[in-house]
This record gives structure tokens, sequence and C-alpha cells, in this order.
């Protein structure tokens, strides 16, 4: 029974990691084609994290997300339509084309929205710790970050925070090595960021994020230790973005990048790994995955067509949804 | 209404008292606020009428807002206790970046109903880092209310709807008003936001202010009366929304205007004022507009050194009798 559960969330994983994977190519797609304005920062590479962190909450858990986040959005059970809508700045977005690709947040299903500013997550996450301890719920508050994050000020005062009140917060590291061109082996002078856990009495553990069971089952403890009031969990998940920091990037990242460091990482793609492991294991076959990949296709699809259909907003609604 | 004389604190914490009672949502978090009520007692008796419901924080400024900014996106009301005024500088992001924008980059998804409330204002020998006032940024920064009452009337009406607004508040009092005491009605009452109020009415002269330099504008209102000049004091209260209908209405009655503020001159809350008037009731001027506010530099220690820099009733006495052509008595 247990192990039939177990395929069929796999299953689902899976065909979650390939739909970010194709959101995040058909959006630098339309990017390209000037259709979505300013700038993405694609997570492909980084769909284990999302995923393994996403498939252990519930759907009143809250999240706080980056400007890296579309595939925790996805995982985190967002609507693709409203999604591109919004990236491409339609009134149908979920924030009526007023945030765009960072700043998507999706309030009924427990995302508190992406943040413009490193490290900025935080202390909401905090927050909203606070509140379902006051409140009395069970819910829990998934906070991811970047590498890049742990170095600003937010990341001490939130993790000590969580950690003296005892608040149900997972606090993410999305560790993809670098801070836009900064590698995080320059940025700290310790091995491994967990071990920072330990200055606040907290559980750490760095795991291999481009593993999603790993990431699952560690994701899965953490939770039950916040739900059992046991308090926060840091977990430092390794992976890496395949393409640059942003759509803007020069040479994807390749500036600052190895050739031979990339090779190394495509060697260790998330969905390549799962994908041959569910083979092995004969809980994929080649008939459901050409299941899974129509229908990841047409959802993207149906996504874009719905974007695309959608009307601009007028712009006196610039004046909109805010006292002035 | 039957009337009793509270001191501004008193009057805050009736105030806080009276909605903790009333909505179980509401909490207080900040430093210091246990032990002794929080550092200028200004939530006496509350941590024990409340327990739980004042949180006392490690020195944090930045996760401190950030945290209410959470509360708040979740159901909860908070009350953010900054200490100083000053303070705000540690916790800028959270508030400019976040709490002022989150509602509406989120495209009107979220109610952000948090107080975010710090004694300001010099005169009290308290130097460079603990005597500011910062309204003006806060006014600048779309997504943000701000507050800044005088009399214990005032703050009490005005913490209660606060508290109640589902938009962030930004909430100023001046450090040396927390014991001047004013009568406060024993029954319950709100303020609403965004409307001043004429505290002394007069036909010759407007002076439009806020915060501890209404206290100076009535005492030159006072004795102005003896030199026939009828001076109208408008205390604004609410910064933003501001009372503009308000503030035009005494405009075309005195015709003359000064405006005055403790903080800053330059680009100060009243450049703002000053530009609106004078592009929109140019016509009922018969003076230019005069503004009164601090030297633009950092606040300084020593009595007479602050004293210089800050203004008070002398300096608002000048500038009228400048406004008026008439001699200044250098003494």
């Amino acid at each position: 029974m247990t192990e039939l559960i177990d395929q069929t969330l796999y299953l689902k994983m899976y065909e979650q990691m390939l739909t970010i994977r194709s959101f995040e190519e058909k959006a630098i797609e339309l990017f390209e084609h000037n259709l979505i304005r300013g700038n993405i920062h694609p997570c492909i590479g980084q769909e284990a994290v999302s995923v393994g962190v996403c498939s252990a909450l519930r759907k009143e858990d809250y999240m706080l997300n980056t400007h890296r986040g579309h595939g925790n959005c996805i995982a985190k059970g967002a609507d693709l339509k409203r999604m591109m809508a919004e990236l491409l700045g339609r009134s149908t977005g979920y924030c009526k084309g007023k945030g765009g690709s960072m700043h998507i947040a999706d309030f009924e299903g427990g995302n508190l929205g992406a943040n413009g500013i490193v490290g900025g997550g935080l202390p909401i996450a905090v927050g909203a710790g606070i509140s379902i301890q006051n409140r009395g719920t069970d819910q829990v508050v998934a906070c991811f970050f970047g590498d890049g994050a742990v170095n600003q000020g937010t990341f001490h005062e939130s993790l000590n925070l969580a950690a003296i009140w005892k608040l149900p917060v997972i606090f993410i590291c999305e560790n993809n090595q670098y801070a836009l061109s900064t590698p995080i082996r320059e940025a700290i002078s310790i091995s491994k960021i967990s071990d920072r856990a330990l200055a606040y009495g907290i559980p750490g553990v760095t795991l291999d994020g481009n593993d999603v069971r790993a990431v699952y089952t560690q994701m899965k403890g953490a939770v039950e230790r916040a739900r059992s009031g046991k308090g926060p969990t840091l977990l430092d998940c390794l992976t890496y973005r395949f393409y640059g920091h942003f759509t803007g990037d020069p040479g994807r990242g390749m500036t600052y990048r190895s050739k031979e460091e990339m090779e190394e990482w495509w060697g260790r793609c998330p969905i390549k790994r799962f994908r041959e492991s569910l083979f092995r294991e004969g809980i994929l076959s080649e008939g459901k995955e050409k299941e899974i990949q129509i229908r990841v296709k047409t959802s993207i699809e149906e996504a874009v067509r719905f974007a695309l259909e959608s009307p601009f907003p007028d712009p006196e609604e610039a004046i909109q949804d805010l006292f002035y | 209404m039957n009337f009793r004389e509270l001191t501004n604190t008193e009057a805050m914490v009736e105030a806080l008292k009276e909605e903790m009672t009333r909505d179980p949502s509401i909490f207080i978090i900040g430093e210091d606020l246990v032990a002794h009520g929080g550092i200028f007692g200004q939530f006496i008796g509350l941590p024990e009428a409340f327990p739980g419901r004042v949180i006392d924080t490690p020195i944090s400024e930045t996760c401190i807002v950030g945290a209410g900014l959470g509360a708040a996106l979740t159901g909860m009301r908070p009350f953010v206790d900054l200490h100083f005024a000053d303070f705000t500088t540690c916790a800028m992001d959270e508030i400019v970046n976040q709490v002022a924008k989150i509602r509406y980059m989120f495209g009107g998804q979220a109610k952000i109903p948090i107080v975010i409330w710090a004694p300001d204002g010099a005169g009290l020998s308290a130097a460079a880092h603990h005597s500011q006032s910062l309204e003006a940024w806060f006014i600048h920064t779309p997504g943000l209310k701000v507050v800044s009452p005088c009399f214990p009337y005032d703050v009490k009406g005005l913490i209660k709807t606060s508290i109640r607004s589902d938009d962030p508040i930004i909430f100023f009092m001046h450090k040396k008003i927390f014991s001047r005491k004013g009568p406060v009605p024993e029954e319950e009452y709100v303020i609403p936001l965004g409307k001043a109020d004429i505290k002394h009415p007069g036909t010759d002269v407007t002076i439009i202010t806020y915060s501890i330099m209404v206290l100076h504008a009535l005492e030159v209102a006072k004795e102005m009366e003896k030199e026939g000049i009828r001076v109208e004091v408008l205390d604004l209260r609410t910064l933003w929304p501001m009372d503009w209908e308000k503030i035009a209405e005494s405009v075309t009655k005195t015709h003359r205007v000064i405006i005055a503020h403790e903080a800053c001159l330059t680009c100060g809350f009243g450049a703002e004022i000053s530009a609106r008037i004078q592009e929109e009731l140019f016509d009922e001027l018969d003076a230019p507009i005069f503004r009164v506010g601090a030297y633009r530099v950092p606040i300084p220690f020593s009595p007479p050194l602050e004293r210089f820099v800050i203004p008070g009733k002398e300096s608002l006495k000048k500038t009228l009798y400048n406004l008026f052509g008439k001699e200044i008595d250098s003494k």
C-alpha cells in the first residue's frame, strides 16, 4: 500500500519537475521573442528542490519565495495560466500585471509571495510562524532563499528569532553555488552553510539538492518537527542553475563558470536522475512517460494561449490596489 | 461626553487595551516591552493584562518589522514598537520594500494591518541617533500612511483607527509629549485617518503644523492675539493621507500660510504642502508661503546647539513677524 502511494507520489513529482522545466524553457523562448519584458531568472536545474520541498507541504502551509521562484510557485500548486499571464504583464495574472516574474503571490494557495530583495522573505517567514503559533494551527512555513541570502543580516536575525521561539519555519537554502557571479566558496569561510545552524541551536543538514527523494525525505522530517512544535530546521540543498543568473546574464553565466563544472552538474541533472531511477524501479514506463509528456506539453501550451489571449491591464489600473 | 485628563501615554495604553480586548489578533512586538511596559512606559500594564500578547524580542529591528509583516499577512494585527524613529533605518528594507509594496505589488491580494510605532523628535539631548524626525521619508513612500498626533484625545482616537486599518501605518509620537495631559472622553470613540483639526481658530494667518510644533504654534497664537494678529493653528494629526480640504479651507480664509515642523526644512513635508498650495490656491495668497524647520545638520548633543538647530516658539514668531513685515525683537 505505501509502495503504491509512493509510486503515485513519485509520478506526480516527476510530472511537476517536467512541468517546471518546460515552463522555464517556454518562458525563456517568450522572453527571446520580446513577449516577456524585463527579465526572468530561470530555475532550470533546481527542480528537485522545489518539488521535494513542496511535496511535503499541505495547501494551507505557507511559502516564501525568491526572484528565481517559478519552480517553487508551480510546486506549491499555482495555476500555470495565471502565472504565465503575470509574466506577460496581463490583467489575468496573479498580480494583475503589477508584480511580474519576480513577484508572484497566491495567497489562497499559501504562497506569500516572491521577493526581489535577496533575503527579504526570511523575516516575513518568521512573522508567519508567529502567526501560526498565536492562532494555534498546525501549519508550517517553507522559506526559500538562495546561497546569496545567507550573508544578509536577515538570515541571522530570522534564524535566531525562529530558533528562540521554536517557530514552525523550515529555512530552505537553494544553494545553486552562485550569488549572481560570486561563488559560494568565496562568500563564506566554512565548507557547509548548514554548519551555521549550530550557531542558532537548530538542526541543519546539507543535502544533495538534485536528488528529489533526498530533498523530500529531509523536508518531511523537518516538517514533522515543525508541526510538532519542535521548531525550525535549516536545509542546505546543493544544486545548480543551468541557465545564467537571469536572461540578461552575458553568455548565460558562462563568463564566471567553467565548461567542466557545467558538464559535471549536467551529469547530475535532477530530472535525468529521477527519471532513470523511476525506470529502474519499474515505476515509470515509456507509455506512462509519453502520457506525462503530453499532459505537460498541453498544460504549457494552454497557459501560453491563455496569457497571449488575455488583455493588458488598462493604464489607469496602475493607481488601483492602493490608496494614494 | 464625559472628559477626564489623561497623559498621551495613558491615552495610548487605554487605546491599546480597548483594542486588544476587542480583537484577539492584535499583539505588540518589540524590544524591552515586558519588564517596564516599554522604555517610555508606553505599554505599562499591558504585558500583565495580555500575557503572551506583548512580545519581547532580541535587538533585531530588521526582523521585528519583517515578522510583523509576516504576521499581518497571515491573519494577525501586529503593533510593532521600534524604540526610536531613528531605528527605522535598520528596518528600511522591510518598511519600504516589503510593508509598503506588498499589497500593491501582488495585485491587491494582501491586507497589511500593521502599525509601526516609533517615538521621534529632539529636545532631550539624545544626540544624533535618538532625536530625528523622519516622517518625510515615509510620506514620500507610496503604500504607507503616516500619523503624528500631539494631544491625548488625538493619540487615543488615532491609535485605535490605525490598529483597525488594513493598510500599514507609521505612527510617530514626539518623545517630549508623552507625559503631556489633555482631556479624553470616557466613552469610546475613534478619529478617522486623514482628518486635520483646527486647534486655534484665526483669520489672519494659518500655521499648518503637527506633532510638537502644534504646542509652539498655540503659544505663538496666544501671544499674537495681544498684537492683534489672529493666528489659526491647523494640526494635521495624520500626515498621509493629507487633509487637503481642511488646508484649502483655512488658506482661503486667512490668505497667509506658515508651515512648521521639527524635521529638517529641506525636502520636509512643508515643501510638499507649500507646493500644492501655490499650485492650487495661488490667487488666494496675500503673501509668500513661509516654512519653519530644523537646520540641515544632524541633531547635536549639547543643549545650546540642539536648541539652535531645531525650531521652536521663537523661530515661529520670527517667521510670523517676517511675514507681516514687522520689526523683529531680537532680545
